[in-house]
């Protein structure tokens, strides 16, 4: 599948995968995430449920502490 | 006849003798094209969530532009550690955060106003002190606060603009330094420097990236501003 990730365009082998398999797959192992699919918010608890397919557009924010 | 909008222009009286008599003529002067846009930005209000690095200098660089109204939050006091890079003064040292600020805006420009709250923000604070923000800035500390407002705007304040600021711990790197937006959503950071005993947050990356956040405020805000020149 070719998704957007991060403004970006990404092709997984796969035809779909949860948000915890992508976040996986691109070794995203941080703590505080916000994850938005097609512009919704995924809460963390859904991160096993909510699948990622083919033309889908996913934003990752890793939270780091400062400011 | 040209319709002027009224934050355009300004009118001044002008008693002359014409005939042998005296008449009043009213002589209309267009702003300056600065001018302009601080009578128009006069109409908005944001939401500044904390007042540290990014919150201290985005509010002043909103207030020096003339956003007309700041909604600030933060329950802390200033320190001689905030003086690195914090919009305060020494002798503000020991004082609440918001009164000091409140004063240091004012002192930049008297027509904004100012309602400050020395109070630790939760999610349901957030939605009555914000909820007549045309944007909110999010400019706390914590990473598990960023998420927070991120979550409740996101979730509970549909079509609300949120501006965030990730990542602007250390020294150089001024070309990592960027902004993304997805949605209602805008990031400014670099996104990966995390604040550490190694890596301090410092003056020049934290007002990078706290004058960013208020340059995206201005994008939101001037979305339909419309110069005017003759």
């Amino acid at each position: 599948m070719k998704i957007i990730l991060n403004n970006r365009n990404e092709e997984f082998h796969q035809e779909q995968l949860t948000i915890n398999e992508l976040l996986a797959e691109k070794n995203f192992t941080f703590k505080m995430l916000v994850v938005k699919v097609n512009g919704e918010l995924v809460k963390r608890r859904d991160f096993d449920s909510v699948t990622i397919k083919d033309g889908d557009d996913v934003m990752v924010l890793h939270l780091i502490t400062g400011g | 006849m040209i319709q002027i909008p009224d934050y355009y222009q300004f009118e001044v009286n002008l008693h002359i003798f014409a005939a042998f008599r005296l008449k009043t003529v009213t002589v209309v002067f267009i702003m300056t094209l600065s001018n302009q846009i601080s009578n128009y930005l006069s109409k908005f209000t944001v939401g500044i969530a904390g007042c540290g690095g990014l919150g201290s200098n985005c509010a002043v660089a909103l207030a020096r532009v003339g956003v007309g109204r700041l909604i600030i939050a933060d329950f802390d006091i200033v320190t001689e550690q905030n003086l690195n890079r914090q919009y305060y003064f020494h002798d503000q040292i020991g004082r609440l955060k918001v009164h000091a600020l409140r004063e240091n805006i004012q002192r930049i420009n008297s027509s904004v106003v100012v309602k400050a709250f020395d109070m630790k923000l939760c999610v349901s604070d957030i939605l009555e002190l914000y909820a007549g923000c045309d944007v909110i800035v999010e400019a706390f500390d914590k990473a598990e606060m960023k998420q927070m407002i991120i979550e409740t705007v996101l979730t509970k304040m549909p079509g609300k603009e949120l501006v965030v600021g990730v990542g602007m711990a250390g020294w150089g790197k001024s070309d990592i330094i960027s902004c993304r937006t997805s949605g209602n959503l805008h990031i400014c950071g670099d996104e990966v420097s995390e604040v550490s005993d190694d890596l301090p947050v410092l003056a020049p990356r934290v007002c990078m990236v706290a004058n960013m956040q208020a340059n995206q405020v201005l994008d939101i805000l001037l979305r339909d501003f419309k110069p005017l020149q003759l």
